[in-house]
């Protein structure tokens, strides 16, 4: 695999990032992105949306939408159904031409330009290979449009990439959906684009077939260090392959930053629970000590760091991950850490963890995740507990938000 | 607890279960019999709508003891060898083979474009153009070769009657056949690849070059194929806008009333033989290709 790397035709050191000859409109100007940076690894440029909306008739699917990708990053846009991150993506294309708004890709703007006119390629959802053409001639497609000279060792190396190089004279429906799906991705990566764009570019494909090419598209970009911009639902994709992820909801970001950090310190109740799953308490912010908010949940005291305080106003869902909860039978000291007592209503023992439902002393249930560490064996139905956490866990958002949104995740494509 | 081999437990096991019973040769019939049904039903509609041209290739063959070819004599390929002879025949047939090549490339290129109007924009009277595609494939022949008549006659053309206005006609109603046809396949394209084109560099002209046509193509083909047997068969209105000209079929209904030759049956043969190969041919190829 190493030695096969050496000779990969994706680790291109871009100079210039050559936009394919368009054949019609002006060649583009080689951005400097990458040439003046000396550690870059390769091409790709920054991509900004600027105060991009798009109407349809009777909505909005992006909502002035403003957004810097840099050059060589993973980027993902994560988001449930008709949240508008397919709308943004054809728009980075060319497919969809913005109702308001600017898109530049490096120093160009590109917005009222053709998508044949973009430094841009995409792997489309269905994947979209040309069913006339066999599998040689739909990877060679741009490169003969852009009349590139030695289509056929480029090609050649590009299967080889791909590890497809058998299937070249084969017709697209001849293949399984696994092999397309590289086919897709060979036939746009092959054109060497600023921005690669993927829309659920892995949602056809089953659950194993679908984490292994997930380390695939990983590695892929960090070999070639273009730009990739990843549209998808499943947050557990986004977070294994992006470095950066926005989520998006009715047209608008919710918040962007590193896996960790959403999942971590989200700011609003949409992000808390669409990232993984979280428990959000009502409770009131009481004051300041130091560096630390104080609160007040259901006449229990509580402490947090105040920068995990996403609100303007005392009314807070104060939240915490199931992961980061401990539990304990009743009874136990909790010092220095926030607790609540409760009653186990259910008890999932899954091998790796047991999972808890908890009824707090007001009816609400809570999650807790529990690893199976204890010596006694997992706690039963019907036990009384406390539930404990340490205070950096905690983060508090603002109360007048739905603390179900997000919550229901509906598969499936917009 | 004793211990038992796995033998033993599956012995106690077995016992346990109801007897094992072979099916009775009265079950096994009746399943036979449900299972080829549909395959039993499938050959007789076969072999119902095959006699007629097995009887016409059969009938090539023969050579008649009266100048009606409709009792078997004996073999003969005289037929075969003469079929040329008859200036009726070939005069006849080279005039429908004409007419049938005009009117299909000038249907199919109208055809098509409006099957790409229709499929592909938006426009005013969109769906008054589909429904009024439709009426000449609903309207009955004989009123349609009527109007044609009174059209050409009351525009005083009766005098140039002729291939001419077999022509006008034919294109006229092969236009909807070849509309639908193309319609259809347009509708099943999707319209991602033409995207996906655009996306990999190429522009409106070279995604229509290199993607839309050769997808819509055997639409197309199949559309300027049925367009020439239509052509090439019309008996009713070709009869009304004809005037002097004769083409294959009115030679034959003529023929029928004075006894059709054995050499007619041979051009059907041939015709016959013309479409399978057009059929079989493609689907050959493709398999060989696969292997």
């Amino acid at each position: 695999m190493a030695g096969a790397h050496l000779q990969n035709p994706l680790v291109f050191r871009i100079a210039h990032p050559t936009t394919p000859a368009h054949e019609s409109g002006p060649m583009t100007e080689p951005t400097s992105t990458s040439a003046a940076d000396p550690t870059s690894t390769g091409g790709g440029a920054d991509l900004h949306i600027v105060d991009v909306t798009k109407r349809f008739a009777s909505f909005t699917a992006v909502d002035d939408l403003t957004l810097t990708i840099p050059a060589g990053s993973f980027f993902a846009l994560l988001g449930p159904s008709g949240c508008g991150k397919t709308t943004t993506l054809r728009m980075v294309a060319g497919l969809e031409e913005p109702s308001a708004g600017r898109i530049v890709i490096g120093s160009e703007d590109v917005t009222h330009r053709k998508p044949y006119q973009r430094p841009v390629n995409t792997v489309f959802q269905s994947y979209a290979l040309f069913p006339h053409l066999d599998i040689f001639e739909n990877v060679a497609f741009g490169l003969r449009r852009s009349k590139k000279k030695d289509v056929r060792n480029e090609v050649e190396a590009m299967l080889e990439l791909v590890e497809l190089s058998s299937f070249a004279r084969r017709k697209p429906s001849q293949l399984s959906g696994g092999q397309q799906q590289r086919v897709a991705v060979a036939r746009a990566l092959i054109n060497k684009p600023e921005v690669l764009l993927l829309d659920e570019p892995l949602g056809a494909l089953d659950l194993k077939l679908r984490r292994q090419m997930q380390i695939e598209m990983k590695r892929i970009q960090t070999d070639v260090g273009i730009t990739f911009v990843h549209v998808t639902h499943d947050q557990e994709e986004a977070m294994t392959m992006a470095d950066t992820i926005a989520v998006m909801n009715a047209g608008r970001i919710e918040q962007m930053g590193a896996p960790i950090e959403l999942y971590e310190n989200p700011v609003t109740t949409f992000v808390a629970n669409f990232l993984g799953q979280s428990n959000l308490i009502k409770g009131q912010l009481t004051g300041k000590s130091g560096g630390d908010a104080l609160l007040e949940v259901q006449g229990q005291r509580m402490a947090m760091p105040t920068a995990r305080v996403h609100s303007e106003r005392d009314d807070v869902w104060v939240g915490v991950r199931p992961e980061k909860v401990q539990i304990s039978r009743a009874g136990t000291p909790t010092d220095g850490e926030n607790s609540i007592a409760g009653r186990v209503t259910d008890a999932s023992y899954i091998g790796v963890s047991t999972q808890y439902l908890v009824q707090l002393p007001w009816g609400q249930e809570v999650g807790v995740f529990s690893q199976n560490l204890s010596t006694e064996g997992p706690l039963g139905t019907g036990d009384d507990v406390v539930l404990h956490w340490n205070p950096a866990h905690t983060f508090a958002l603002d109360a007048a938000q739905d603390a179900d949104a997000g919550a229901e995740k509906i598969e499936g494509d917009e | 607890m004793s211990t038992i081999t796995i033998d033993e437990r599956r012995a106690q096991a077995l016992a346990q279960l109801p007897p094992y019973r072979e099916p009775g040769i009265a079950t096994r019939g009746l399943r036979w019999v449900r299972a080829h049904l549909v395959q039993f039903c499938a050959a007789l509609a076969l072999l119902y709508m095959f006699i007629p041209v097995f009887v016409v290739v059969l009938f090539s063959f023969n050579s008649p003891t009266s100048k009606f070819n409709y009792v078997w004599n004996e073999f003969s390929t005289s037929a075969w060898v003469n079929v040329w002879k008859d200036p009726e025949i070939t005069d006849s047939l080279t005039i429908s083979i004409q007419v049938a090549v005009v009117s299909t490339i000038v249907a199919t290129v109208l055809g098509s474009l409006i099957a790409f109007a229709i499929g592909r924009h938006k426009f005013r009277g969109r769906g008054a153009t589909n429904l009024l595609i439709f009426m000449p494939m609903a309207t009955p022949e004989v009123v349609m070769g009527s109007s044609l008549l009174t059209l050409f006659v009351a525009a005083q053309q009766e005098g140039s009657l002729g291939p001419v206005t077999i022509i006008i006609a034919h294109i006229m109603f092969s236009i909807s056949f070849v509309v639908v046809t193309v319609k259809a396949r347009i509708a099943g394209l999707d319209s991602r690849l033409e995207q996906a084109a655009m996306d990999l560099y190429a522009d409106e002209k070279t995604t229509f070059r290199k993607v839309t046509f050769p997808l819509v193509l055997p639409g197309i083909v199949a559309g300027a194929m049925l367009a020439f047997s239509l052509s090439f068969d019309d008996f009713v209105i070709t009869n009304f806008t004809s005037g002097q000209t004769v083409t294959f079929p009115m030679y034959i209904w003529g023929a029928a009333g004075r006894g059709i030759p054995p050499e007619a049956n041979v051009v059907g043969a041939i015709m016959f033989g013309i479409a399978l190969i057009i059929v079989l041919v493609p689907e050959i190829v493709r398999s060989v290709r696969k292997r």
